[in-house]
């Protein structure tokens, strides 16, 4: 079984997030939360993995430790 | 045009029945000649058991209704000797394209799915599904079987005993008593034998109106399958068009909670809603228009006593995945070798028990399944609206987005998993086939694995060793020896086998698996037959 990763893991921490705020530069607020929506569908398909996906949604609602 | 709706399929005829001095008790009687009940008398019949079927009408259904019959369904009435009439008459489409908002988002084309006997789906109109089933009772009728349809029978009052449930029925002239051992009601989603005995639905998870109308095209429009979110002829709804036989398409257009249906009804709002649909330039006929209202919900129980609910009757859901009439086909394939075993007294009463407990069981897996689609067509709120709006805008652009598209999941059989007549799973073997799952169809060179399975208990062997029959109480089941070779596509073995190098089955003669196990255990099976049949 693979475990959601919760220790740094970017490759380019700095760069990465600069790149995500960049990416809603000049978009309205409708625009950016269709953009974040798209995003995380991606990501989800990229990881795939139905146990990771499980533990990433519980981790993000920062209710599990 | 079609005249199918306007000719007694099933005249009323004066019964001896209305003649006697007291009741006349048949052994079954069933309420109602939609698909369900026909397919619950058809079904009885073949096995031996007298049937008597009441409709309050004597025709076909009017409308299209039901339009899309999956393989299972196909499966169901190739054993109830109608299969073949249905498939060639339905329409096969394997291409279809999905809209949103104003824009096509992407088209898809369905790899058939190899090594079934009937294809995933096919559409067809509900009053030729009925005609074929009414023409079967004929057939039947005539080979001497004990199945009869009275027309213009209208069931006014149910009374129940313990052994037999007494009906008053109202005919043209004027009324008569009669009773039944088991009464099976098929009545529909309004059902009269529901409402007369006072039960209702439980749960009401959401209502919603449909404007479906029937649409006669001579043009040579795509027989594909067109599915439209949030279109804008008709904001924040859904619509789908579908091909059915004799050019007919069906048109479902989603009108929300609250509407005013007879408003909606008339061509003036209609006609311009079907022009934004199809092009300005195509040219239609308008044959049938209706509001459908549903609910989401079911009995709390399938079973009161002598009185079995079947069909709508029994469970509502949207159209969404075409699960009202095949899950309805499926009550009845459930229901009636138990009903057979009980009355033969080869099995107790408490067998009845697992068909609802199991029909719950797959109402429950309907309701939840349509909810999920009716949450991805109508999002209840905001944040659904973005997550499905970026699903759709994905899928444009990339595969990946596109199987997350939910415009209904089409009814596939319920694997019973918690069943009582379930054996624990003794082969490490493919998921689909563990003890609860219908049998998957494979192919045996020119022939198919289902019909070799038909209305009894089997003890498939495939590279395994088994007595020819084995016999448990008053039960029987009878060996079928496969072998892996059999069917060079190697199919067999990927359904039944997996990694495993044999296998034997014990299967219910609705082709559900009872048990299996890697080698043949005598004991361990005459416990399965035990089990499957409420002895255990």
């Amino acid at each position: 079984m693979t475990d959601l990763i919760l220790s740094p893991n970017l490759e380019n921490a700095d760069g990465f997030y600069a790149d995500l705020v960049a990416a809603h530069d000049g978009l309205d607020k409708a625009d950016s939360d269709a953009l974040n929506a798209r995003l995380v569908l991606v990501l989800a398909n990229h990881i795939g993995n139905a146990n990771v996906l499980s533990s990433a949604l519980k981790a993000a609602t920062l209710k599990d430790t | 045009m079609n005249k199918i709706f306007e000719v007694p399929l099933y005249a009323y005829q004066r019964s001896p029945d209305q003649d006697t001095a007291s009741s006349v008790r048949h052994k079954v009687i069933v309420i109602g000649a939609g698909p369900v009940g026909l397919a619950a008398a058809i079904d009885l019949a073949q096995k031996g058991v007298p049937v008597v079927v009441l409709d309050d009408n004597d025709k076909v259904s009017f409308g299209s209704r039901a339009i899309c019959f999956s393989q299972r369904s196909l499966e169901i009435a190739d054993r109830l000797g109608a299969g073949g009439k249905l498939v060639d008459k339905g329409v096969l489409w394997d291409a279809g394209k999905v809209f949103f908002d104003n824009r096509q988002v992407y088209e898809f084309h369905l790899q058939p799915d190899a090594g079934y006997a009937h294809p995933a789906f096919i559409n067809l109109q509900q009053y030729y599904f009925e005609k074929a089933l009414v023409e079967r009772v004929r057939e039947l009728q005539a080979e001497g079987a004990p199945i009869e349809i009275r027309g213009q029978n209208k069931v006014e009052a149910v009374g129940t005993h313990n052994d037999h449930v007494k009906l008053e029925v109202e005919t043209p002239e004027g009324p008569y008593n009669v009773e039944a051992e088991w009464l099976i009601a098929c009545d529909g989603a309004n059902s009269p034998t529901r409402r007369m005995l006072g039960l209702d639905f439980e749960g009401r998870v959401f209502e919603d109106n449909f404007l479906i109308a029937d649409v006669v095209m001579q043009a040579d429009f795509p027989t594909e399958r067109w599915f439209w979110f949030d279109p804008p002829f008709n904001r924040g709804q859904s619509a789908l068009l579908h091909k059915q036989p004799d050019n007919v398409w069906r048109i479902d257009l989603q009108l929300g909670r609250d509407i005013d249906p007879e408003q909606e009804k008339q061509p003036e709002n209609v006609i311009p809603r079907l022009k934004a649909m199809l092009g300005e330039e195509i040219n239609f006929e308008l044959e049938w228009v209706s509001i459908y209202t549903f609910q989401c919900r079911r009995m709390e129980r399938f079973r009161h006593g002598r009185v079995l609910f079947a069909g709508d009757s029994a469970h509502q859901v949207s159209p969404f995945g075409a699960r009202g009439a095949n899950s309805g086909l499926q009550d009845t394939d459930n229901l009636c070798w138990k009903l057979k075993m009980v009355i033969d007294g080869e099995a107790p009463e408490l067998l009845l028990e697992s068909y609802n407990r199991e029909r719950v069981e797959a109402a429950d897996e309907n309701i939840r399944m349509s909810t999920l689609s009716t949450e991805f067509i109508t999002p209840k709120s905001d944040m659904s609206r973005l997550l499905r709006d970026a699903v759709l805008d994905l899928s444009e652009h990339y595969a990946f987005a596109r199987p997350l598209v939910n415009s209904g999941r089409l009814s596939t059989p319920c694997a019973y998993s918690g069943s009582s007549l379930s054996s624990a799973d003794a082969l490490t073997g493919p998921e689909i086939t563990r003890p609860g799952s219908a049998c998957p169809d494979a192919p045996l060179g020119e022939e198919f694995l289902l019909p070799k399975l038909a209305g009894k208990f089997t003890l498939l062997t495939i590279d395994a060793d088994a007595p020819d029959s084995l016999k448990e109480g008053d039960v029987t089941a009878t060996r079928l020896a496969l072998s892996v070779k059999d069917d060079l596509t190697l199919e067999l073995k990927r359904r039944y086998l997996g990694e495993a190098p044999g296998a034997v089955y014990l299967i219910r003669p609705d082709q559900h698996v009872a048990a299996r196990r890697d080698t043949f255990e005598e004991n361990a099976f005459r416990q399965a037959i035990r089990r499957a049949t409420g002895k255990e």
